[in-house]
């Protein structure tokens, strides 16, 4: 049977993945951050997923004013990097896994989640700068990916309950896969920024850092923060941070903290990063 | 009719993209989209105001686009990811153009960055700001 075994959260931030293309990591500004992701990318050479099940969202690539899905996942064998304005990022194409991907719209939308299902889509940075700076350059990501989009351009996203809810229940869809899997789920984005109006540059540190203590084992709580604490405490984009509830409502309810890394800033953003494992019982 | 609560508009220096936003914004954030293509990336640079009359924008979304001022571009609807098609295709990072909403310098505002970003304290109500 398929099984999640860890979970991982990223900020996604797109000035990370050009200091990777354009060869930037070894400089000061940028230091910090590569310095720390040394500890997942030999992690996951041990863990060796199978499958991940990337929650991230679209920034205007995929989805255009004609379409704004709340879930949609991806059900198509490959996604090719979006071109976002400045030509695609030089990263391999993803590969998917389109049974497992089928089997879990199956189990979500009985469960009442109601998917959007998508066969052709371009994925952006949000998705492949997680995945860059776990795995770094390669020429072929090492796993399938199904990757997961959560709406949190318009307002208003699902509520953080909505997501750690979805969560719970992509679990049930994942254990009952019958081929033998090792699966994890990545929630990305993050954390406190605002990238627009007057107000840009909003940190808030005291919030972010009660985030990432409470989500290990307190996540409940967590789930029921209103969007417009979100936005009032941890900036516009903040808002993404309800992503990590779907990874964090996946795993068990007791969990390892492996790792956790927090630093700010990266171009407008804070930058959060956990690794947590399920505890084996 | 009731109209929905917006608790969100005594946020300062904020601008929520939500659905009276995204109507009035479409071919505003339509145009900008556009911009994914690197053949439409050229058509705007060769003639910026010949390729935003291909669409069916308001003159003002217009002179927003031309004066590349992206506070006036969101009260008219355009959104933040969508309009960073523009200023990628101007060769900007996002830290330049969030600098450029701010009224700061591109120096002060990355400074400011490095200092930790613009704290909460004082930047969550309007009323705040008012009294302060």
């Amino acid at each position: 049977m398929a099984r999640i075994t860890a979970g991982v959260a990223s900020s996604h931030v797109p000035a990370i993945g050009a200091a990777i293309d354009l060869g930037k990591t070894d400089q000061p500004y940028w230091q910090p951050v590569f310095k720390d992701y040394e500890f997942v990318k030999e992690w996951i050479k041990n863990e060796k997923p199978d499958v991940i099940f990337l929650v991230y969202n679209d920034h205007a690539s995929a989805f255009d004013m004609n379409f704004i899905p709340t879930f949609a996942i991806g059900c198509a064998p490959e996604f090719k990097p979006a071109d976002e304005g400045w030509g695609a990022r030089p990263v391999p194409t993803v590969k998917g896994h389109p049974q497992l991907a089928a089997h879990i719209t199956q189990s979500l939308i009985q469960d009442n989640f109601d998917l959007t299902v998508i066969h052709k889509m371009d994925v952006d940075h949000g998705l492949t700068v997680p995945l860059s700076l776990v795995f770094g350059q390669v020429e072929e990501w090492p796993c399938l990916i199904i990757p997961f989009a959560v709406n949190v351009v318009l307002y208003p996203p699902p509520s953080g309950q909505r997501c750690y809810d979805l969560g719970k229940a992509l679990r049930k869809a994942v254990e009952s896969f019958p081929e033998d899997l090792n699966v994890q789920v990545w929630g990305t984005g993050g954390m406190s920024h605002q990238l627009q109006g007057p107000r840009a540059g909003l940190i808030n540190q005291a919030f972010d850092n009660d985030f990432l203590d409470r989500i290990v084992d307190k996540a409940d709580e967590l789930a029921t923060i209103p969007h417009i604490d979100y936005v009032r405490e941890a900036g516009s984009e903040g808002i993404e941070l309800v992503m990590w509830l779907i990874m964090r409502g996946a795993l068990n309810d007791k969990v390892e903290l492996k790792h956790r890394f927090y630093h700010v800033p990266a171009s407008n953003t804070a930058v959060g990063h956990l690794v947590l494992e399920n505890k084996s019982i | 009719m009731t109209r929905l609560a917006k608790p969100y508009d005594d946020i300062p220096g904020t601008t929520i993209f939500d659905p009276e936003m995204a109507f009035k914004g479409y071919y505003l954030n339509q145009f900008a989209i556009s911009l994914m293509k690197a053949e439409n990336r050229e058509k705007f640079k060769a003639n910026e105001r010949a390729y935003l009359d291909e669409w069916d924008m308001t003159e003002e979304q217009k002179q927003a686009v031309l004066a590349r001022d992206y506070n006036w571009m969101m009260r008219l609807g355009g959104n933040v990811y969508f309009l960073a098609k523009i200023f990628s295709t101007d060769g900007l990072s996002f830290q330049v153009a969030a600098a450029s909403m701010t009224g700061m310098t591109q120096e002060d505002y990355a400074q400011m960055m490095l200092d930790g970003g613009r704290k909460p304290e004082g930047n969550r109500y309007k009323q705040e700001q008012d009294n302060g």
